[in-house]
């Protein structure tokens, strides 16, 4: 790796990563994000320690799960991908059923020691179970294997969509038609799918939304039409952006985050934080710290040695992209608003360990026998 | 029969995924990139807009009230002031449940319903996160007892805040007016922005009248405040400038002396400076206690006030109308001479009565019997009526009124006050314009006698009495002397002003007059002799008694059996010393029988504090 210098002391951490199987360029990359996070939080809390050590601890067990999926090989996990797939569809019908509602949505399920949400697991069992689906036959994708895939995806999808969880649903969507893209789904089939779907979309905007979904989308075209009501978020979000201008307030001295105006500043927001404190340069540098780590993702799967990790790989690293593009897109105004995190830097600890553990299993896909990278 | 085989070939699948994933990498390029286009418009290109809209999301200008201008008697005792009061203050957006707080507080502290409706009030006007007023002037067992439970409330306050006081209490309250709350009606009037933070104006008097002045400039402070609006720090500040002090023209000892000397009695007195105008008192009596309507006077005290049968809210001195009678005289009596129309030797008899030429009407005088042979001096030292109708008779209305207007009846003075009223001079014209009909002889004989339509006010009688010692040359009134400028500790002292200046014929008719009002009080005739008993200086006075309601022809007027709000009003006008003039007093006592008894007793005491220094 050119990133690391050959000296003695790297090529001895290097031999430790190598032993742990863990991708180098990745891990620095996801360390230095989680330390801009941890600043971030620091900051976007109103300077809560306790916050901060609660994210840390969280990191760290996400870490070491990380670790521990790395070193997990590719044919278990397409082995085990079906049963992880079933056992969180199972569960997700269980928070239908049994589950606690939370902010108006019924995503928690307490099971006594712990509370989570089964749509994170989805997240990763999808494209795992589309990938190793697909990896056995023959590509570019049929059309059988089309609509066993696009079943596979769409039941996990809805019931997530039913919670209702539009942010979850469409990270779960996209990581699974991102293995079909990559399985190679002809274009004309996706461009006929586009076609339809915009056909439908009036349809879909009466009959699959809620009022409060169809009020966000209403609010980005017009956030001033509302500016105390639901159009709020966003006035705040873009005021504190911008007055961030070319190097941003500093540290701690954004003061619409600091004052208060911006909600949710810790959590699906925190990039108007950063972007207040930092200005373009820092929000150019965070920006480029993502798309290292998406490019490392594609070319590990593109480096795999076998279909399963190219399509898992892959799928995940543009999975990941999804999370970086909605969630600057929605806090600067391009997109509605959708529960999706900053990954790595918003506070929460599901999303994170989500996170990880699927770059756990890049990683696995990268130290598989036969990588050859 | 054959089933097409497909052979998986990792070449091509491989390469498929490849290309897909470089496919993936541009779209991912093209999108990271239309992000960063939009961080570049909101960051660098509408920067300086988003930038303003941080700014003024985060600060707030919060108005800082200005203290009120103090105000001074003329030899320095302060007469208004502003001390520091606690009150119970609520911030709207900080309380979680407003019934629940306020039935909670009431545990602790006593509000009324009065307290309550002025709050919701309050409320609906108030600038966001503005603490509102439920409570004022909280007592120290008050304020010891709520600030333990503070705790209990969240956005209930207690403030001090500077508050008007008058530590005199109801002394020269008709002098200084007071402050109050404002109200709506208020508002309409002043600049809502320089009134910003200040809940008190100036409502009647001094207080209204010099209100600009008195109230300073307000000053604005930039405060942050986070999303809450809680002020987190002050960015910057303008200070208040504080209003300017008021030094007045009135003598707090004097005016003491002549409250008391009303005793129980109603009435009003006015003692001027002729040399330049200065108001010396100003009383109106009854008097009460102005500091009940600083914060809000209740119902039940301000009923009390407005229906007690002596009116004690009226200010009798600029806004009570009363006929002069007799003290009306010495003017005609000069309007006379100075029109040549009778000599001040020629006598008329006295029967008691008066008749025009071919009327049957009785024209009565005060006294039944009649006065006999009567000169000018004596038909002034005796105050006899006949010789005054027979005097109008001759001089006619026209010439009596333009000779007052030039004393001031039937005018305001201009003082510097509020609720002053002109009173009415009778003439011709003025009858035409009011009543639309002609002037009748009669009438010319009852203004002679300064009964009929003729009203004046305390403050004119003064003045007019003022001008009369100095030969015709009248000031404008004025209670205030100087004004200090509190920022500057500039002493701005205010103009004298000469109203008007009557153009004596000559000297003797005015020194005849003058002669005429010292032998009021001096001669042994005088109507006004009895209060020269130990007098150290040379007094020119005139006595008058004013019906209240009028007896019939051949009824006559008997004090005794007339009930007391009937009787006849008692006045007496005065100056001192005759020929060099330091004052001048116009006296009236309500219901107090004649001036003689009632009102000149008055005006003696406050002459003798005046030039003796007796108190």
């Amino acid at each position: 790796m050119s990133l690391f210098i050959d000296s003695t002391g790297f090529s001895y951490s290097r031999r430790i990563l190598d032993a742990l199987r863990v991708d180098p360029v990745l891990m620095l990359m996801l360390c230095i994000l989680s330390v801009f996070g941890l600043m971030l939080l620091y900051s976007a809390s109103g300077s809560n320690v306790d916050l901060m050590l609660r994210q840390l601890t969280r990191l760290t067990m996400a870490l070491v799960l990380l670790v521990v999926v790395a070193n997990i090989p590719p044919r278990v996990l397409k082995k085990i991908s079906i049963w992880l797939y079933m056992g969180g569809v199972i569960l997700l019908v269980a928070v239908m059923v049994y589950g606690e509602v939370g902010k108006g949505a019924q995503r928690w399920l307490d099971l006594g020691f712990i509370r989570f949400q089964p749509s994170e697991i989805l997240k990763l069992a999808v494209p795992m179970v589309v990938a190793s689906y697909l990896a056995d036959r023959i590509l570019p994708v049929g059309w059988k294997e089309l609509v066993v895939s696009v079943l596979l995806v769409s039941v996990p999808v809805l019931l997530i969509a039913r919670q209702p969880d539009l942010g979850t649903a469409i990270l779960v969507g996209s990581a699974g038609f991102f293995v079909l893209f990559l399985a190679g789904v002809r274009w004309k089939i996706i461009l006929s799918l586009g076609v339809l779907l915009s056909l439908m979309a009036p349809l879909l905007w009466k009959v699959a939304l809620r009022d409060y979904q169809r009020d966000r989308i209403l609010t980005l075209l017009n956030p001033e039409s509302d500016p105390l009501g639901s159009g709020y978020h966003i006035i705040q979000s873009k005021i504190a952006i911008g007055s961030g201008g070319v190097y941003g307030k500093g540290w701690l001295n954004g003061t619409q985050s600091q004052l208060d105006f911006i909600p949710e500043r810790s959590t699906d927001f925190i990039f108007s934080v950063f972007g207040e404190e930092f200005g373009f340069f820092g929000s150019i540098l965070l920006i480029f710290l993502y798309l290292i780590i998406i490019y490392r993702g594609l070319y590990i799967a593109a480096q795999s040695p076998e279909n399963f990790g190219r399509l898992l790989a892959g799928a995940l690293s543009l999975t990941f992209f999804v999370y970086v593009f909605v969630n600057t897109g929605m806090v600067t105004g391009l997109l509605p608003v959708v529960g999706v995190p900053l990954p790595l830097i918003s506070y929460g600890g599901t999303s994170m360990v989500t996170l990880m553990v699927g770059f756990g299993l890049i990683m696995s896909i990268r130290s598989s026998k036969r990588y050859m990278g | 029969m054959f089933k097409r085989v497909h052979l998986k070939d990792d070449f091509l699948e491989s390469r498929l995924i490849r290309r897909r994933l470089v496919v993936s990498a541009g779209i991912v390029l093209v999108l990271i990139g239309i992000v960063v286009a939009r961080l570049y418009v909101l960051q660098i290109v509408d920067y300086e807009h988003f930038s303003t809209l941080s700014d003024s999301n985060r600060i707030r200008i919060r108005a800082l009230p200005p203290t009120r201008g103090l105000i001074y008697d003329r030899n320095g005792v302060v007469m208004a002031n502003n001390l520091p009061a606690y009150r119970l203050e609520i911030v709207r957006e900080q309380v979680e449940d407003m019934d629940e707080t306020l039935s909670q507080l009431k545990h602790y502290i006593d509000y009324t319903d009065q307290d309550l409706e002025r709050f919701q009030l309050l409320s609906r006007r108030r600038r966001p996160f503005e603490s509102i007023p439920l409570r004022l002037n909280l007592n120290d067992e008050e304020v010891a007892r709520l600030a333990v439970n503070l705790h209990k409330f969240s956005g209930v306050e207690i403030n001090a805040r500077l508050t008007r006081n008058y530590p005199k209490g109801s002394h020269a309250v008709h002098a200084l007016g007071y402050v109050g709350r404002i109200d709506v009606d208020d508002l309409s009037r002043v600049d809502e922005i320089s009134y910003a933070g200040t809940s008190h104006i100036g409502k009647l008097g001094l207080e209204k009248y010099y209100e600009t002045e008195l109230h300073g400039t307000v000053g604005v402070q930039q405060v942050e405040v986070n999303a809450k609006g809680r002020t987190l720090r002050v960015l910057n500040e303008t200070p208040p400038i504080p209003g300017k002090n008021l030094h007045l023209t009135i003598d707090s000892k004097l005016q003491k002396v002549a409250e008391q000397s009303f005793g129980e009695e109603s009435g009003a007195l006015v003692a001027i400076n002729p040399n330049n105008g200065e108001i010396l008192a100003l009383v109106s009596m009854p008097i009460f206690d102005p500091n009940l309507f600083v914060n809000g006077v209740s119902y039940e005290n301000y009923n009390k006030l407005r229906d007690s049968p002596s009116r004690p809210l009226f200010n009798r001195a600029l806004s009570g109308q009363y006929p002069p009678g007799s003290t009306a005289k010495p003017f005609f009596a000069l309007a006379a001479l100075e029109a040549n129309v009778i000599d001040k030797d020629k006598t008329v008899t006295c029967k008691g009565f008066y008749r025009l030429p071919n009327e049957e009407r009785k024209f009565r005088d005060w006294k039944k019997e009649g006065h006999g042979e009567m000169n000018m001096k004596n038909a002034i030292t005796q105050s006899c009526d006949v010789y005054f109708y027979d005097l109008s008779y001759r001089l006619g209305i026209d010439k009596m009124s333009a000779l007052l207007e030039q004393f001031g009846f039937g005018q305001k003075t201009n003082i510097d006050s509020t609720g002053e009223r002109a009173g009415i001079l009778p003439s011709r014209e003025w009858k035409r314009k009011t009543e639309g009909i002609m002037w009748f002889p009669g009438e010319t004989l009852n203004t002679g006698i300064g009964q009929g339509a003729f009203l004046v006010t305390p403050l004119q009688l003064a003045n007019a009495i003022a001008a009369l010692s100095l030969k015709g040359k009248r000031y404008r009134p004025r209670l205030v002397r100087s004004i200090k400028d509190n920022n500057t500790e500039e002493l701005l002292e205010t103009r004298v002003e000469i109203a008007g200046q009557y153009q004596l014929g000559k000297e003797s008719n005015w020194k005849h007059i003058q002669d005429s009002m010292i032998n009021v009080v001096h001669g042994l005739r005088g109507t006004a002799a009895r209060i020269n008993r130990g007098l150290k200086y040379k007094m020119a006075g005139k006595t008058g008694t004013s019906q209240v309601f009028g007896i019939a022809q051949d009824e006559e007027y008997d004090a005794e059996t007339i009930a007391k709000n009937l009787r006849d009003h008692g006045l007496f006008i005065s100056y001192a010393p005759a020929g060099k003039p330091r004052i001048a007093v116009a006296v009236i006592v309500e219901n107090g029988g004649h001036g003689s008894s009632s009102a000149a007793p008055i005006a003696r005491k406050v002459m003798d504090a005046y030039l003796m220094g007796k108190s």
